[in-house]
Order: C-alpha cells, then sequence, then structure tokens
C-alpha cells in the first residue's frame, strides 16, 4: 500500500501532478475525515428531509386550515430562496440569537455548531420540496382505490399505511431520487460555515499545497462516484418496487 | 365500547323473517342537486335484487348509501337491523355486514390476487392468517382462478380482476353483497364470466343487489327489479312481469332504447 502512495510522490517530482491527498499522510487522513463527513451530513439529512416531507405532506391533508398555510408557507419559503442564502439566515441570523453554553474548555459556546445548523438548513431545504414529492404521490392514488379499502373497513390510518402510502410511494420514487440526488451535492454548501466536509478539505489541502487544479478535479470526480453510487442503489431500488402490468 | 353492544343489541332485534336490507324514504343531496328523492324498499335475505336505469338516475349513489360511502340527508337504511344514518354508526360492524364490488375492480395493485383477498380480514378483523389463507385459497377456486394466486391485479384480465375483487368482498364473509355495474368496464367476452360467478352465488342463496345494464342477466337471476328515473323508483316488480308489461312510460321508453 505504502508504495502505491509513494509512486504519487515520484508522479509529483516527475510531472508536477501534486496529489498530496495520496501520498501525504496528514492530507490523506483529512481528506478521508472529510469524506465521511460528506457521507454522515448526506445520510442524516436524507432521512431528517424524508421525514420531514412524510409529515409535511399528511399535514398538507389536515382539515385545519392554518396548519395547511402554514406547510404552504413553510414550502414556499424554502423552495423560493437560495440553499446559501437559508444556511447563512439560520448560523448568522438564528444562530447568533441562540444561548451560549460553556464548553469544556472553559469557553462560552452556541448551543448549536455548525454542523447541527447545517443539518437542520439543509434537511428543511430538501424537506421542503419532499413534502411536494409525497403530496402528488399521494394524490396519484386514485379515489377509488381509498374506495374500496373503505368498504372493506379500513379506517383512515389503516387505509394510508397499506394501501396510500405503498402506493404513493412509488408513483413518486423518482422524483424523491432526483431531490435527494440534490440535497447530496447541496451538500457542499456547508462550506460555507466551515463544517469539514470534502470542499471545505480540499479547500485546506490546496491552500497548504497550491495544488487547485488535483484538488478540483479530484472532487468532481469524488461526487460523481459518491452520487452515482446513490443513483444506483435508487435506480435497483426502484426497479425492486416495480410492480408487474402496473402504471405502465 | 358502548357503540359494539349497541349494535349487538339491534342485531339481536334482527330476525330473518324481517328484511336483510330496509331502506325508508332516503333523500341525498349533492349541493342543490337532489340524487335520490324519497327511495323506499325492502330486500329480504337471500333476495336478488336489480337495479336498472338511465346514468344520473341515482342508482350507483343508493348502492353506496347502504355501506356509508355517502352519508344521507334524510330518510333511514337499516342493514340486519343496523341504523346506516346514524352519527355514531360503527362503520367497521357495517362493512363487515356489506361486501361491494365496482365498475373499475378497484384491486390494490401493489398486492397478488391472492393477497388482496387476505389483506382485510388479517388487518381489519385480524383473524389468523393461516386460517385466512386457506379461505382465501378456497374463495379462489369458487372465483374459478386457482392458479391465478400469485398474479399481481396487472398481469390478470378485466374479467379476471373482477373475480378476484369478488373474493374479495367475500372474504369478508358479508350478509348482503352489492354490486356497482360490474360488468360496464369489460370486454363483452369477459362479462360472461363474471356473471356466471355472481349467478354462483345468488344460488347459493347469497343476499345481492346489482346495479346493471345487463338486462338478460337481470331477467335470468332477479326476484325482484327496481327503474330508478330522477331519483325514485319508477317502477318495480318481479322481472317477468316487468319486462313483459311495463306500466310507466318512462320504463317503456327506457327498456325501449336498451332491449
Amino acid at each position: 500500500m505504502e508504495d502505491f502512495f509513494q509512486w504519487f510522490r515520484w508522479l509529483y517530482d516527475e510531472t508536477g501532478i501534486n496529489l498530496t491527498i495520496l501520498y501525504d499522510s496528514f492530507d490523506r487522513e483529512r481528506m478521508v475525515r472529510g469524506f465521511f463527513n460528506t457521507i454522515y451530513l448526506s445520510l442524516i439529512c436524507l432521512a431528517l428531509s424524508v421525514v420531514i416531507g412524510l409529515v409535511g405532506a399528511w399535514l398538507q391533508g389536515s382539515p385545519l386550515k392554518w396548519t395547511r398555510r402554514i406547510v404552504q408557507g413553510y414550502i414556499q419559503l424554502f423552495r423560493n430562496t437560495p440553499p446559501l442564502v437559508q444556511m447563512y439566515f439560520f448560523f448568522f441570523a438564528l444562530g447568533s440569537l441562540m444561548p451560549r453554553m460553556e464548553n469544556e474548555y472553559g469557553i462560552m459556546e452556541p448551543v448549536l455548531s455548525n454542523w447541527h445548523w447545517a443539518i437542520i438548513s439543509l434537511s428543511f431545504f430538501a424537506g421542503a420540496f419532499n413534502v411536494e414529492i409525497f403530496r402528488s404521490g399521494i394524490e396519484a392514488v386514485p379515489r377509488s382505490t381509498v374506495e374500496a379499502a373503505e368498504s372493506l373497513g379500513y379506517t383512515r390510518l389503516k387505509t394510508y399505511i397499506y394501501v396510500v402510502l405503498p402506493l404513493a410511494f412509488r408513483v413518486c420514487l423518482p422524483a424523491l431520487n432526483n431531490n435527494l440526488v440534490n440535497l447530496v451535492k447541496t451538500t457542499t454548501l456547508a462550506y460555507a460555515i466551515a463544517v469539514p466536509e470534502m470542499l471545505y478539505v480540499a479547500n485546506q489541502i490546496w491552500s497548504d499545497s497550491v495544488n487547485v487544479p488535483e484538488m478540483m478535479t479530484f472532487l468532481l470526480l469524488a461526487y460523481v462516484v459518491l452520487v452515482g453510487l446513490l443513483v444506483h442503489v435508487m435506480n435497483r431500488w426502484e426497479r425492486a418496487m416495480r410492480l408487474p402490468g402496473y402504471g405502465v | 365500547m358502548s357503540s359494539s353492544s349497541e349494535t349487538a343489541a339491534t342485531q339481536a332485534t334482527w330476525t330473518p323473517d324481517r328484511p336483510i336490507v330496509s331502506i325508508h324514504g332516503v333523500h341525498k343531496r349533492f349541493g342543490d342537486f337532489e340524487v335520490l328523492r324519497g327511495v323506499t324498499f325492502d330486500v329480504m335475505k337471500g333476495d336478488v335484487v336489480c337495479v336498472i336505469g338511465p346514468s344520473g338516475s341515482g342508482k350507483s349513489t343508493l348502492l353506496r348509501c347502504i355501506n356509508a360511502l355517502v352519508p344521507i340527508d334524510e330518510g333511514s337504511i337499516q342493514v340486519a337491523g343496523q341504523e346506516v344514518h346514524d352519527p355514531k354508526l360503527d362503520k367497521l360492524a357495517l362493512r363487515k355486514k356489506v361486501g361491494m364490488v365496482f365498475q373499475q375492480y378497484n384491486l390494490f395493485p401493489h398486492k397478488t390476487a391472492l393477497q388482496n383477498v387476505m389483506m382485510a380480514p388479517i388487518q381489519v378483523l385480524k383473524q389468523d392468517k393461516a386460517e385466512v389463507r386457506e379461505r382465501a385459497l378456497k374463495l379462489m377456486k369458487k372465483v374459478r382462478l386457482n392458479g391465478k394466486e400469485d398474479a399481481y391485479p396487472g398481469e390478470l384480465s378485466g374479467g379476471q380482476q373482477q373475480r378476484v375483487a369478488i373474493a374479495r368482498s367475500l372474504a369478508m364473509n358479508p350478509d348482503v353483497m352489492l354490486f356497482d355495474e360490474v360488468t360496464a368496464a369489460l370486454d363483452p367476452e369477459t362479462v360472461k364470466e363474471v356473471l356466471v360467478t355472481i349467478r354462483d352465488l345468488a344460488e347459493e342463496g347469497m343476499t345481492c343487489m346489482l346495479v346493471t345494464h345487463e338486462m338478460g342477466f337481470a331477467r335470468e337471476i332477479a326476484d325482484m327489479m327496481y327503474f330508478t328515473d330522477n331519483g325514485v323508483i319508477v317502477e318495480s316488480g318481479p322481472p317477468k312481469e316487468f319486462f313483459a308489461n311495463p306500466r310507466d312510460a318512462r320504463t317503456k321508453e327506457f327498456l325501449g332504447q336498451i332491449l
């Protein structure tokens, strides 16, 4: 393994292509951490945004006018503003209003860190789109299918669990995939509030080693692989969920 | 559980010599439009009743009122002694008694034919899975679909799907079956297989209410015919008389157009 890494030092000496993240163990470790931070951030936000989407879609079906209006307002706010502005708003505007707490070194620190704000803002950003996606899926389930369930004695909740959601999910899976891919790419914005994900780490490395083209190329390829993997998994899932003879 | 004890009490008062479905003075309005304007008739246990009439005359609405898919505005509908027009209605108790089959089959497309039949008894009635499965297999055989248990609705023809829908309703062991134009969406060749299934049921003594445009079939299996127009029952009678000597001008005109 060490020979493999040292080959890149030789590559640098011979050609000037400087991939410090391979031959320099310090850079390598930061990049690996950055990579896993990106994955961690993505997975948490994926999960939270799906939960927000499901809850929002359920609340949108509420008989209370104000509940529906609040959900609608949330969607408008997050869909019509840039995600970077949202993140700055959360971190700088809301973050400055948060109470501070003493940390283990005796320094006063906000209760919510930049990590927390990144997770919150990204989840709400993707969640707003997920609400609309799930709602469209739920609306695509024919009223007559719901009636059939009712006439078999299903309650509203049981109809939702056993009939509406399984069908709605299949309808909205392609749109959901698109939004989740978007979310993974948008995690790079966390760079702006110093969350050490891949882009942030790459920036640190090229500041030290002045190897901007190499790091940018690496980043681009890393995201191709990462998002490609997600798309592959989601496509397989979509295929596995496909119903023979339905909706074709 | 006051509602269930109440229904138990009303159930106890129902005896087979009384109508299993009793419809009295039923009115139903959709906005300004009055679909049902005072419909009254009784169905005895084991009877096969056919309701015919021009579209928009309220036939389907009437069936949908019987299992409370649509609430009524006035009047009374009793199913085996249980009042449907009651704000405290125990819908589950009612829907256990009344099976319904729709024009568009409305099967659950994400479940196989057998699972469609098994779902409600397991998920709604919480019956034992193995027992339900055994009964469901028998029902599949009864509707002549053995061998198609694992097919998804999308893989079945319209007639086959409709027979699964019938089996799905029967799995709840209903006292009354409602058929809402169940052959209207089918190819002419597959209509027959569904009608044969319904006739089998009728011959076994199942109480059936059909809204249909299949006049030949209605004449063959009905004990009683009802002709509706503009939300009222215009004419009724045993099929022989009904078809041979319709008295009302509207019935004559309608039958003249159809036959």
